[in-house]
């Protein structure tokens, strides 16, 4: 049986629809309305995404690989609109959507005080539908479409608050980091049709790389004379470098934590779910192209085993709790991209999968203790909140243990396999990755549960104005005067955030204890993927994992003997000891290691150098342009040749006397003139 | 015996004589207007003699057709020529210079 | 010297120095009448090759219609001529330098020597029909469009003519005679119902 082809436009029409309704006329639905229809649409759509993944798997559907509609047509290449579902394609559909549906329905709580509700539910809408054209693709084209409009709508969430100067820097500095990705990206597009069978179709260009008879692996290309490069190895990189802008990896990253300046439900859904995996998804997608070249996986490896151990240690030293979970984030992305890098695809769609669902719950529970706070973000003004909002704290910690890698939830398996594959990988830079990786499991350890210790544990550290008169008297006058809170100053007591926060929390919750439990075994060791995702033989290091695989549960009771369990033991034991116990060694430690403190805190410098080279070097190119090249050259040249028109033409006009006679005495001396030229002319010839 | 050269001839002198009026009346619109019609005489003259000699009835229709335009022409200058003389009560060409740059 | 060429210079000569006259002489009535001289003469040089419709149409087209509107617009208009004539004089040697070098080139483009073309025997009669059946036929059969639109450039230029010369004067009364087309009954007449009687008769 084949999927109906009506129904999956239905799953991506159905957020678009939502999104339309609730931004082009959302004065007339009014919030109720707003929410209300696209929560309907992205329910329907995660259920219908659910109906196809039930097909796909237990229903005995083939793959669906169509075009709907052509888009245009250039000589032989034509861009069409074309869906291609698979399991993996199913697998993301579901994920996307429901993380989706939750968001939506926490945002009725999160903005419930905000004036542009009715437009930033119609932007998580347009999102879902950007996002499903992007992941159901089958064709290049369609996918740059997609990947472009989640961009798009990311820049417009990040500024969503569009009256901060440092949202609007954030939303920019976003907007320009991935054009530098996209750059690449196209530049591997525009690889793939000329060398890749001419085709912008999935299916014609995987058939054409694997096809014995051309032998895509052997095939080179000189981009500079003289120095033959593999053709697969360029267009990989190419493509690779736009996944680096829109998953965050080093050095593309900087984007990512200052995108935390747009609300929180968005952090949840698109920088940390959906959107940033979709350089994951894609990598994974063009699997068979990546096999063909060993050094370009080789620099996906590397790249991703940098993200995942430094930018991890930048959690560390974070005291907004948002960037925490950020920073925690493309240590994440790093992971996966690792995966990836050893030809473990599934393994790293199999962490983007369970990390969706276990950081979508840590966003989204950082968020209700922004709202329990009053939007106050820093960590250190928390404290001892554990008894005001229980909810939220259980699960939290179940976030974070799911994140940390404790034996048994959803993120033990993904990530443990990740370490397992690059344990057994022989590729070029594998030592190097695995050592990442590990002392990773430390760092995550760490700054997870830092992040726990210092929100619900210990003392409190804020002050309860109107509850608690005691605190604060002195500075009261001036805080009225001004009419907001100094930090850590609260009006009321924090209290549990209303059910429609925490009702998406427990319902992430649930996933992110149970998704690797049930689903390890078929995703990573059983052939769930099948024809999607494809591995060389002599790359298969997760076919090697699967001898020693014998089932979920001994893969838990294994976990205890490993070293990363070890390891993210000392990483829980050290944070317990500095944070929970003694919190005085974590000021000793910041004066003893200094440098390393101010190297993490200036995160490596990389805004800095970004900010001096790139953006004060653009700046400045821009006035040399401006003054030498525009004011200089060509309003010169324009200014110039008016001028000159000018001058010719005051010489010029004295001839238009407006007398008649005049006139026609130049008509005669033309008479005059032709005849004598041509008698010269013939009398020549004759002669 | 007459050969075509002698009309050519004679319309060449018509001609130049049309041209030299023109010079030399340079501000009688009236007198202008007639060395146009003896321009067009001369070059019609050209068209019969070649339709002659070539035996071409081509020549002879083109001159018809120059009739034509040229009494057209005629009636719509002299209308405008009285047009300019009710509005300027001259017809001198030396103060119709609108047309200067 | 056959009789044909006598009669050639002699209409040519008449023709050449009636056209003299019409750039020279004092009074624009004189130089259309000379003008009429000039196409009359030129007439019969056309009637020597030959084209005897196109020689009796110059006569009836100019001397018949377009010169008599010369004449007429000359003595409508109270033209004073006296200051029209300023620099005569002045302008006389360079009228005459450019017409004797057009003349000179155009004779060389003409190649008196090499042109000498004797007149073959008359190609209307080769064809055994008239000159008028010979222009007629032709112009009938492969210029009837051209035909048609001279045609139609003549009525434009009529029409032209009347509204450019056309002037609205005040204090004048005319009658409007699109409007007396138009007038309707109700304009004129008005009907009023009346009782047949007075009311305060008819009820004593």
């Amino acid at each position: 049986m084949t999927l109906d082809k009506n129904l999956l436009l239905v799953i991506v029409l159905a957020p678009l629809v939502g999104a339309v309704i609730a931004g082009l006329f959302g004065k007339r639905v009014g919030r109720v309305g707003a929410h209300g229809v696209t929560i309907v649409g992205v329910a329907l759509s995660c259920a219908l995404s659910m109906h196809v993944l039930y097909q796909l798997v237990w229903g005995g559907a083939e793959t669906f690989n169509e075009n709907l509609y052509t888009w245009f047509q250039v000589g032989s290449t034509s861009a069409n609109i074309g869906f291609l579902i698979d399991r993996l394609t199913a697998m993301m559909m579901v994920v996307v959507t429901f993380v989706s549906l939750m968001v939506h329905v926490y945002t009725i709580g999160y903005m419930a005080d905000d004036d542009g509700y009715q437009r930033f539910f119609s932007y998580i809408a347009l999102f879902t539908f950007s996002m499903l054209m992007l992941v159901m693709s089958n064709n290049f084209l369609q996918l740059f479409f997609g990947w472009e409009a989640v961009g798009l709508v990311s820049y417009l969430l990040i500024g969503f608050w569009f009256k901060r100067p440092t949202a609007i820097f954030a939303n920019m500095k976003a907007f320009i980091v991935n054009r530098v990705g996209d750059f690449g990206f196209l530049l591997g597009i525009a690889g793939v049709l000329m060398w890749f069978g001419g085709s912008l179709d999935y299916g014609t260009v995987f058939a054409h790389a694997q096809d014995p008879a051309i032998d895509m692996g052997a095939r080179s290309v000189e981009l500079i004379a003289g120095h033959p490069w593999q053709v697969a190895t360029v267009v990989c990189i190419c493509l690779f470098i736009g996944a680096m802008g829109k998953s965050a990896q080093v050095p593309l990253h900087v984007w990512l934590p200052d995108s935390m300046e747009g609300p929180t439900p968005i952090s949840a859904l698109i920088h940390a779910a959906t959107m940033v995996t979709a350089g994951i998804f894609m990598v994974a997608r063009m699997s068979p192209l990546f096999e063909l070249s060993e050094t370009a996986l080789t620099f996906v490896l590397v790249i991703g085993a940098t993200t995942a151990l430094f930018t991890g240690l930048i959690g560390v030293v974070q005291n907004d709790i948002k960037r925490v979970v950020a920073y925690s984030t493309l240590s994440q992305l790093g992971y996966m991209t690792v995966a990836l890098g050893v030809s473990a695809y599934s393994a790293g769609v199999f962490h983007l999968m369970t990390h969706a669902f276990f950081k979508a719950l840590l966003f989204l529970g950082a968020g209700s203790v922004i709202i329990a706070m009053h939007h106050e973000q820093d960590m250190r003004h928390m404290g001892g909140l554990r008894k005001y909002m229980p909810v939220t704290w259980i699960t939290m910690w179940i976030g974070s243990l799911a994140l940390a890698g404790a034996p048994g939830f959803a993120g033990f398996y993904s990530k443990d396999a990740i370490i397992e594959a690059v344990g057994e990988s022989h590729r070029v830079g594998a030592g190097y990755a695995y050592f990442c990786v590990l002392a990773g499991v430390f760092i995550t350890a760490l700054y997870s549960f830092r992040l726990l210790y210092m929100t619900f544990h210990g003392k409190e550290r804020f002050v309860v104005e109107h509850a608690g008169h005691a605190h604060g008297h002195e500075h009261h006058a001036d805080h009225d005067e001004h009419g907001h809170h100094a930090p850590g100053h609260l009006e009321h007591a924090p209290k549990e955030s209303p059910w429609v926060v925490t009702l998406p929390l427990v319902l992430l919750a649930i996933p992110s204890v149970v998704i690797g439990f049930l689903t390890i075994g078929s995703m990573l060791f059983g052939d769930y993927f099948g024809q999607a995702i494809f591995v060389r033989e002599a790359n298969n290091v997760l076919g090697e994992l699967g001898h020693e695989f014998h089932g979920a549960l001994a893969m838990a009771l294994h976990g205890f003997s490993q070293p990363p369990f070890w390891i993210a033991l000392a990483g829980f034991a050290t944070a317990t000891w500095i944070w929970l116990f003694q919190p005085s060694v974590a000021d000793k430690a910041e004066n003893a290691l200094r440098p390393l403190h101010t190297l993490l805190a200036n995160k490596y410098w990389f805004d800095s150098l970004y900010q001096a080279v790139f953006a004060r070097g653009g700046v400045a190119l821009g006035r040399g342009l401006w003054r030498g090249g525009d004011a200089g050259l060509i309003d010169r040249a324009i200014d110039g040749s008016a001028s000159f028109i000018d001058q010719l033409s005051a010489i010029v006009r004295r001839v238009q006397s407006g007398y008649l006679y005049h006139y026609a005495f130049a008509m005669i001396l033309g008479l005059i003139l032709l005849l004598g030229g041509s008698w010269w002319l013939f009398t020549r010839i004759a002669a | 015996m007459i050969t075509l050269a002698h009309f050519l001839t004679l319309g060449a002198v018509l001609f130049c004589i049309a041209v030299a009026g023109i010079f030399i009346n340079r501000k009688n619109v009236i007198v202008l207007l007639m060395c146009i019609e003896l321009m067009l005489l001369a070059v019609n003259t050209n068209f019969v003699a070649f339709s002659r000699f070539l035996g071409d009835p081509s020549g002879q229709v083109f001159v018809f057709f120059i009739l034509t335009v040229a009494a057209a022409e005629a009636a719509i200058g002299l209308a405008i020529l009285v047009v300019l003389f009710r509005n300027r009560a001259t017809i001198d060409v030396t103060d119709i210079d609108t047309l200067k740059g | 010297m056959t009789f044909e060429l006598v009669c050639f210079y002699f209409f040519g000569a008449v023709a050449a120095l009636a056209a003299l006259a019409v750039i020279s002489v004092k009074n624009p009535v004189v130089a259309a009448l000379n003008l009429v001289l000039t196409f009359f003469s030129m007439a019969c040089v056309w009637l020597l090759a030959q084209a005897e419709f196109l020689a009796v149409a110059l006569v009836l087209v100019y001397v018949g219609a377009v010169m008599v509107l010369f004449l007429f617009v000359v003595m409508m208009l109270d033209v004073d001529f006296a200051p029209v004539r300023e620099g005569f004089v002045r302008f006389l040697p360079v009228g005459i330098v450019v017409a004797v070098v057009m003349l000179v080139e155009m004779l060389m483009m003409i190649g008196v020597r090499s042109l000498q073309v004797p007149v073959s025997a008359d190609p209307a009669a080769l064809a055994g029909m008239s000159n008028m059946g010979w222009l007629g036929r032709t112009l009938f059969r492969d210029f009837l469009l051209p035909f048609e639109v001279a045609a139609l450039i003549l009525t434009v230029g009529l029409i032209a003519a009347i509204p450019l010369t056309l002037r609205k004067r005040s204090g004048i009364k005319t009658q409007n005679p699109g409007r007396q087309v138009m007038v309707k009954r109700e304009d004129r007449i008005r009907l009023v119902k009346m009782d047949a009687v007075k009311k305060g008769e008819a009820t004593p």
